[in-house]
């Protein structure tokens, strides 16, 4: 063994004697505590028999996460009290080395890195050059296909949605939505007839539908003719972080996001209220077709959900 | 003398005296050369104090996770094919959702000791990242960050993140209706980042929202990728605590050259193990008898439907309450959005904490100009400015975790909404200015407490014959593990006393 190993770890070999004190538990009645262990396994030992049973007869879970809970606390008890009051007390010590090593060493070490191999290496810069620019010519051309891949570009895909000029209005399971299907003051989750069942459609066409009133209803200048009979339809996407805004407070007209508590006034064109939304939800224009069918004049106006850097 | 005491005899001298496990070992050293490593690390001392256990708990709810994590994977499936559920949950029969719902379903109700691994696997995962904040919020008000422990310090920092992350990804990965909105929240922040926001957005999801990527890859992410780099992450985390030492709280024989405990073998390893083993208990029972994340009642996602007064998992709810409460700026211009009301809350904010814990040992230096090594611990009371920025912070992330339940908290008080936001606007930004005086005046008045930090003895009150009362300090305790003991090293042998001693002093075991 060499001395400088030994210098680093110098290892005791010193003994003491079975009646030192350091060795003594630091129980003061260890028969006690020795009993007491005894049956914190004891018991250890028939909950974990109990678990094996309650597995056999297919028992309750909460029978098998009481047997097995109970049987790991009571050994993990049992063990810590016996290392604890039953094992040596000590104090026991060990020096602390300081990890720095001699000032020859770190120069040595020092005069590899920068003289030896850095030296080497500098004497061609060229070389070193040429091997960076490759390895950096690899690393940006293969982040491309490696991001490219995981999927398609935005494009203008989160600026439109699947409402068109004359799209059916449809509720969930697809039934399209007529003029006297709603009772004033309900409220109805549509779609454009066809994406009721889609990923898309539930996510990015969603659409509340609210009756507010029998004639047709004005939430905003510009907007006469987009309510008739009273239906008024807006994005159900939250403009805040993208959640269906699911609550409608019929008595003061409000839509309400139940994630972040965004509230938008039905009856002047959702403008929200209160909250943390930053727009309002955007309005679908409806018209009630010659057959008495609800469908949509044009598609939304303006992006759909929340904003992002794109949104113009 | 039997002849089966001279045969064993015999034997144990061809073995030499340690036996077979001597042998054993004397047969690995010479191939691995472990005598004298292996002889310091179970010689390596652990400081007895309470506080060094909160790491421990993170480590062993890591290990509980692991288990768990192994056995869930045996039954889900990581798919948002849709299917028709028909399962033993008849509330669901006949049901649309993914095969990542179902059998998440399936394995709870399905597979024998499947929904209590489930739920063991949930607790375990909430209690593995309060442990890893009580655990740094100790080394922070201790001082143990310090030189030269700021890497490990880097280290854990990155574990916390690493912790919540993957916390959000397991959550996500059942797609019922709450941790669908969960993913839907997480893509609108991802969209919310300036110029690359829409590209990440679709990368991560692999095109608009919902897609039918994001279950997969979230799988491979929370199963794979994000504990292979905890694992390695936690093994240099141990490595350093091993080459630098425990620190320690000053006290009698401790200094700045030693460490005073207990050694690894047996002592420490009957504790730490039997410790394991009471957080594997604990976090059964849990898993037995407190109910987590029933998604059977939430249903499966669906984009257009909605649950109400859910929140997320405790650890995302600073960032949830951040949400909830930060005003709805916007920029918009030049025809083109900055989402702030998104932006500042779920980003920027997270970034500034994170990096103000990432900073901190640097941030304190520049301060204090202290280059010294050092492996006493503080007392936080005697480093009132660190405690007090300490709790500040602390103040600042628990309201912002209160105001993750303003709609709870309205309903709770019948206030209006208004007003539980307003005032949670208010509290959260004076609270770390209220925090910060107040901890700073506490830590000085502790300061001035005569012997403030010792363990105090009782008083003996007695009565004379004539009715009169004493009271006198008491002598210290008689079964104090430490009293009046100087530490000495750990022995490498015991020996008996001389007159049962053999030849060579050794003391010879006979089991």
């Amino acid at each position: 063994m060499s001395d400088e190993h030994e210098l680093r770890t110098p290892v005791s070999l010193s003994g003491l004697a079975a009646n030192d004190p350091h060795l003594q538990p630091s129980a003061r009645n260890p028969q006690l505590v020795e009993r007491v262990i005894s049956v914190c396994l004891v018991l250890g030992a028939l909950c974990f028999a109990g678990f094996g049973a309650c597995y056999w007869i297919n028992a309750q879970p909460w029978k098998l996460g009481a047997t097995m809970g109970g049987g790991f606390f009571f050994v993990g008890v049992g063990l810590v009290a016996w290392g604890k009051y039953l094992m040596p007390r000590g104090p026991f010590v060990e020096d602390r080395h300081v990890l720095a090593n001699s000032d020859a060493d770190r120069e040595a070490f020092a005069a590899v890195i920068v003289e030896r191999g850095g030296g080497v290496i500098q004497r061609r810069k060229m070389l070193g050059g040429l091997l960076g620019g490759g390895l950096g010519i690899f690393g940006v051309v293969a982040l491309f296909p490696l991001l490219r891949s995981l999927g398609p570009l935005p494009k203008k895909t989160l600026d439109t949605t699947d409402w068109k000029k004359g799209s059916y209005v449809v509720d969930q399971s697809g039934r399209r939505v007529m003029e006297g299907d709603l009772a004033i003051g309900s409220i109805s989750t549509v779609f454009p007839e066809g994406t009721q069942n889609t990923d898309r459609g539930q996510a990015v066409d969603q659409t509340v539908l609210i009756r507010v009133s029998n004639e047709g209803f004005t939430t905003m200048k510009g907007r006469e003719s987009w309510a008739p009979k009273g239906y008024v339809a807006y994005s159900k996407v939250c403009t805040h972080l993208g959640c269906p805004v699911g609550l409608y407070e019929q008595q003061l007209q409000l839509l309400v996001c139940p994630c972040h508590q965004s509230m938008f006034n039905v009856t002047n064109g959702a403008v929200p209220q209160f909250g943390p939304a930053p727009r309002p939800l955007p309005q679908l224009p409806l018209y009630i077709d010659s057959s008495g069918y609800l469908r949509s004049q044009s598609g939304y106006h303006e992006p759909v959900g929340p904003g992002f850097w794109e949104r113009s | 003398m039997s002849d089966v005491i001279n045969t064993k005899r015999t034997k144990q001298q061809a073995l030499g005296p340690y036996g077979r496990v001597g042998k054993t070992l004397n047969e690995l050293d010479d191939r691995l050369g472990v005598a004298r490593g292996g002889r310091t690390f179970m010689d390596k001392i652990f400081p007895d104090h309470w506080s060094f256990m909160l790491g421990e708990i993170a480590l062993y709810s890591f290990v509980i996770l692991l288990v768990t994590g192994v056995f869930l994977t045996l039954y889900f499936i990581p798919s948002s094919a849709i299917v028709t559920y028909h399962g033993s949950y008849l509330p669901l029969d006949g049901q649309k959702m993914t095969q990542a719902f179902s059998s998440t379903v399936n394995l709870s109700f399905g597979v024998r000791g499947g929904l209590l691994m489930r739920q063991m696997h949930h607790w375990a995962c909430d209690i593995f990242v309060g442990a890893i904040v009580v655990h740094m919020a100790r080394v922070f008000f201790t001082g143990a960050f310090r030189k030269p422990r700021e890497l490990n310090w880097t280290i854990g920092t990155t574990l916390l993140i690493l912790a919540i992350v993957n916390g959000f990804l397991g959550y996500s990965l059942p797609d019922d209706l709450v941790s669908g909105t969960g993913i839907r929240i997480a893509y609108s922040i991802i969209l919310s980042i300036p110029l690359v926001g829409s590209y990440l957005g679709f990368w991560v999801f692999g095109g608009n929202f919902p897609g039918t990527a994001i279950i997969p890859r979230f799988f491979i992410l929370h199963c794979l990728i994000v504990p292979l780099i905890i694992i390695g992450l936690v093994g240099a985390h141990l490595y350093l605590l091993v080459r630098q030492k425990h620190t320690q709280f000053p006290g009698e024989g401790r200094t700045e050259k030693n460490v005073v405990g207990s050694p690894m073998f047996p002592v420490f390893m009957a504790k730490t193990t039997g410790f394991l083993f009471i957080v594997a208990g604990v976090t059964a029972l849990l898993g037995a008898f407190a109910q987590v994340n029933p998604i059977w009642q939430f249903g499966p996602y669906d984009a257009a439907r909605i649950s109400y007064a859910v929140q997320p998992d405790w650890y995302m709810g600073f960032l949830d309450g951040a949400l909830r409460i930060w005003p709805s700026w916007s920029f918009h211009s030049w025809g083109y959005t900055i989402p702030f009301e998104v932006l500042i809350p779920a980003v920027i904010l997270p970034g500034i904490i994170f990096n103000i814990a990432y900073a901190w040992p640097a941030i304190e230096r520049r301060f204090t100009k202290d280059n010294e090594i050092h492996h006493l611990l503080d007392r936080p009371s005697n480093r009132p400015k660190r405690t007090a920025a300490g709790v500040a912070l602390l103040a600042l992330l628990g309201m912002l975790f209160i105001a993750s339940s303003t709609d709870v908290l309205a309903n709770f008080f019948h206030v209006s909404l208004n007003t539980v936001l307003i005032s949670m606007r208010i509290l959260v930004i004076i609270s770390p200015f209220v925090a910060y005086p107040i901890t700073y005046k506490i830590c000085k008045e502790l300061q001035g407490v005569e012997g403030g930090g010792k363990r105090k003895t009782p008083n003996v009150v007695s009565r004379t014959a004539y009715g009169e009362y004493t009271a006198v300090p008491s002598p210290v305790y008689v079964d104090d593990m430490h009293q009046g003991l100087e530490p000495t090293a750990v022995p490498a042998f015991i020996t008996e006393s001389p007159e049962e001693s053999n030849d060579d002093g050794v003391r010879v075991v006979d089991r």
